[in-house]
């Protein structure tokens, strides 16, 4: 056990932070427009964005390990995101790179680490969530094009998006209901689709009904082969890594917690001095340590050379249980000041928790509901039977 | 970066197993925990020379020398294993005596607990049950030659077979004025015995001390300033006790897992249905996780064993709550059988018990680990 940096890793490390003390400056407004533009140029040309892909296709080729350091260095100086194609970096790039044709890598990828535009992700349907494999939305061939027909749901930043990765029905026929399904890249402007914003409950918009009403997609934007959509895109969520860079925001979200700990009174007395808060925030604060800890000891798998396999179920129950219940202690917290939103000059902190506690859904439920991650677990790990 | 085990630990870890599954199966734990002494003298002795007591004692003083980190690989196994032995006190007292004591007393007492021709123990909570410094009562006379301790240590460790006592003890009125020293049994005054307990397979019991005489060369380090050490001592229980939870929490869920695969309910193991299968998942998720925490912990204690002390806490904290879970689990999700005698699942929810409670339970870490994070 040794938790100590190569001298390697530490020169990187120290790159990093060079890097950051010269180009964020303490004080920085990262939304402004014409600062994260030249940021966007900056950790582009350093080979930062798709930093993990082969240098071949234009990525960073940056080991696993330089890979965490650059998250975590990034991550601490809540520096903004590298790259701007956040679907086509987490996913669909490294399908296109596994799976994808020469040109299909040629056109796409560059356009990806460029940012150029937005990806989103067609897999659910109305009627197939966290049973994805059942969906129906049909893509039928003819000729050099499938036609496609049906629906997709909770498709986030559909209206944004200029590409989607698709998955579609290719043979209704097919035995198992993992067979027949091919990926599809598909141009939203395409004739015949249609988008929909769905309103969350926190009020805003970020996901969206897609409709597809004889939508013709050339076969060349087919990804992998025909009826092989399943394994695109059950390798391309694999990329999905240790859950690393998830802890550092939930540690500034439990600091923040604690701070506005520190100004609440409960019921005429400071709310530190009610035991059961400070149990609450231990308690959160030693979750969030523990998924820390965890995604150290997957990596460490990782660096070993044996594959992640459904051990990252593990963190995202963790991270489900903090996104909702760190929430519920901040409205706690606030009391019937909790109550108040944005808006009002009495609502607590600009309104940010009240926000917050009606956001967990998007991660606690997008990337697979706690009880499709306990079946996981329950069936892959412990070998218990399927439902 | 490395945060697994190295080559040599797994080696101790395999062989560890070897011997116990061989030599201490559960048949064997259930018939030590109905001796009156509760180890078995013939495996402390097959142990003693495999040299677990003195694992983590320098080998100048006669151990192995190896590190808390792998005295957590040890106590893994032992803790799967549910057994029953006074390793752990035996361990805890040697490291008291290496870490307070001086040179002299080091090899007066370490090479004996190390060889396990000598098993020992701490003694440091009383009647009221308190693990801060207010909790130390039991009163120091001065006396020209050292000190005459009067009064009563509960809860000690394995308190009925142990022959050597760390124990804890107030030398004046002021709030930190502790000390700690040795007292050995067959010194007038000494009294030790057993106390009936919920886990059969863990001995606790009492220590009396009456108008007993400990000259100064007895005192580990100074009598008005030990408690530092005693925090030491408890970080490093809590952190012993953690270890073996792992294991024993790791043992119930495979015994409740391998029951689900095979009981047939409704036509069906029961093990498909979500209301069993789900709770397993949940365990499963807060064993690696106390895991992650208590092995870094470890590590920490290792290494700067000052800035050890929020993560044992938060180690212990996490592993008392997840580990009773798993005991009431165990047998519930067995059913019927589950609440029987004959049937294991009872023996680590008893386990479950006595480990939540030993050196801290989830409420009294937690608090710990608001304090020690600014609240």
């Amino acid at each position: 056990m040794d938790f100590n940096l190569t001298p390697e890793e530490e020169a990187f490390r120290d790159e990093v932070r060079a890097f950051l003390d010269e180009n964020l400056p303490v004080g920085t407004n990262t939304n402004d427009q014409r600062f994260l533009a030249d940021w966007n140029r900056k950790v582009r040309a350093k080979g930062w964005v798709g930093f993990s892909w082969p240098k071949e296709v234009g990525g960073g080729g940056g080991t696993l390990m330089q890979q965490v350091i650059l998250k975590e260095e990034m991550a601490k100086r809540k520096a903004p995101s590298l790259g701007t194609c956040f679907m086509g970096l987490a996913w669909v790039g490294p399908a296109i790179i596994q799976y994808g044709t020469e040109a299909q890598k040629q056109r796409f990828i560059p356009e990806i680490l460029d940012g150029k535009y937005q990806w989103c992700t067609g897999y659910s349907e109305p009627g197939a969530g966290s049973d994805l494999a059942s969906l129906q939305c049909r893509g039928r061939r003819d000729g050099e094009a499938y036609v496609v027909n049906g629906q997709k749901i909770w498709t986030s930043i559909a209206m944004w998006s200029r590409w989607m990765i698709l998955l579609v029905r290719t043979d209704p026929h097919s035995t198992s209901k993992h067979e027949g399904i091919t990926c599809l890249l598909v141009e939203m402007h395409t004739p015949g689709i249609s988008v929909r914003p769905i309103r969350n409950m926190a009020g805003g918009a970020m996901f969206a009904e897609v409709f597809f009403d004889n939508v013709r997609i050339p076969v060349v934007n087919r990804l992998g082969a025909d009826g092989e959509g399943w394994k695109v895109t059950i390798s391309a969520l694999a990329n999905e890594r240790s859950g690393i860079a998830e802890v550092e925001g939930l540690r500034r979200a439990l600091e923040a917690i604690k701070d506005l700990a520190g100004r609440s009174q409960r019921h005429g007395r400071p709310a530190l001095q009610d035991p059961q808060i400070r149990r609450r925030v231990a308690k959160a604060e030693t979750r969030i340590e523990a998924m820390r800890l965890n995604g150290m000891r997957f990596l460490t798998r990782q660096l070993r050379g044996e594959p992640l396999g459904s051990e990252t179920s593990i963190n995202k129950l963790h991270r489900a249980e903090l996104e909702i219940g760190l929430g519920e202690l901040a409205l706690e917290l606030e009391g019937s000041y909790g109550l108040l939103a944005k808006g009002s000059d009495l609502a607590v902190d600009g309104g940010r928790w009240q926000h917050f506690a009606l956001s967990w859904p998007e991660v606690v439920i997008g990337g697979g509901t706690p009880n499709v991650q306990k079946n996981i677990i329950a069936e892959r790990i412990l070998g218990l039977p399927h439902d | 970066m490395n945060f697994g085990f190295e080559a040599e630990q797994e080696l101790l870890r395999a062989e560890a197993r070897k011997f116990l599954d061989q030599c201490c199966p559960m048949e064997e734990v259930r018939r030590i925990a109905t001796t009156p002494q509760g180890f078995s003298p013939e495996l402390w002795k097959r142990i003693a020379e495999l040299g677990w007591p003195g694992l983590a004692v320098p080998e100048e003083y006669g151990g192995a020398g190896l590190r808390f980190i792998d005295l957590v690989v040890l106590l893994e196994e032992t803790g799967r294993s549910l057994f029953p032995s006074p390793l752990l006190a035996t361990t805890l007292a040697a490291s008291a005596i290496h870490d307070a004591g001086d040179d002299v007393q080091r090899r007066r007492w370490l090479p004996g607990l190390a060889s396990g021709a000598t098993i020992g123990t701490l003694a440091l909570l009383e009647a009221s049950d308190r693990l801060d410094v207010e909790g130390v009562q039991l009163v120091a006379e001065r006396e020209e030659a050292g000190y005459v301790l009067h009064g009563e240590k509960l809860f000690v460790l394995d308190a009925g077979s142990a022959t050597l006592f760390v124990v804890s003890f107030r030398s004046r009125r002021e709030r930190e004025a502790v000390g700690l020293a040795v007292v050995e049994l067959g010194a007038p005054g000494v009294a030790a015995e057993s106390l009936p307990g919920i886990d059969e397979t863990k001995r606790l019991g009492r220590l009396r001390l009456d108008g007993v005489r400990v000259r100064a060369d007895a005192l580990l380090g100074p009598a008005d300033a030990a408690w530092p050490a005693v925090t030491r001592l408890l970080d490093r229980g809590a952190a012993a006790v953690t270890a073996e939870m792992i294991g024993a929490a790791e043992a119930a869920l495979a015994l409740t897992v391998r029951y689900a695969k095979e009981r047939i309910q409704f036509n069906s193991p029961i093990g498909r249905f979500q209301g069993v299968k789900h709770p397993l998942a949940e365990i499963y998720v807060d064993i690696e996780s106390f895991k992650s925490l208590l092995y870094y912990a470890a590590w920490m204690l290792d290494e700067s064993p000052a800035q050890a002390r929020r993560q044992v806490s938060m180690a212990k904290a996490y592993a008392s709550e997840a580990f009773a879970r798993t005991g009431l689990d165990a047998v519930g999700l067995h059913g019927g059988i589950g609440y029987t005698w004959e049937y294991d699942a009872q023996l680590y929810l008893k386990r479950s018990k006595w480990a939540r409670s030993i050196f801290g339970d989830a409420d009294w870490h937690y608090e710990r680990v608001a304090q020690l994070g600014g609240l």
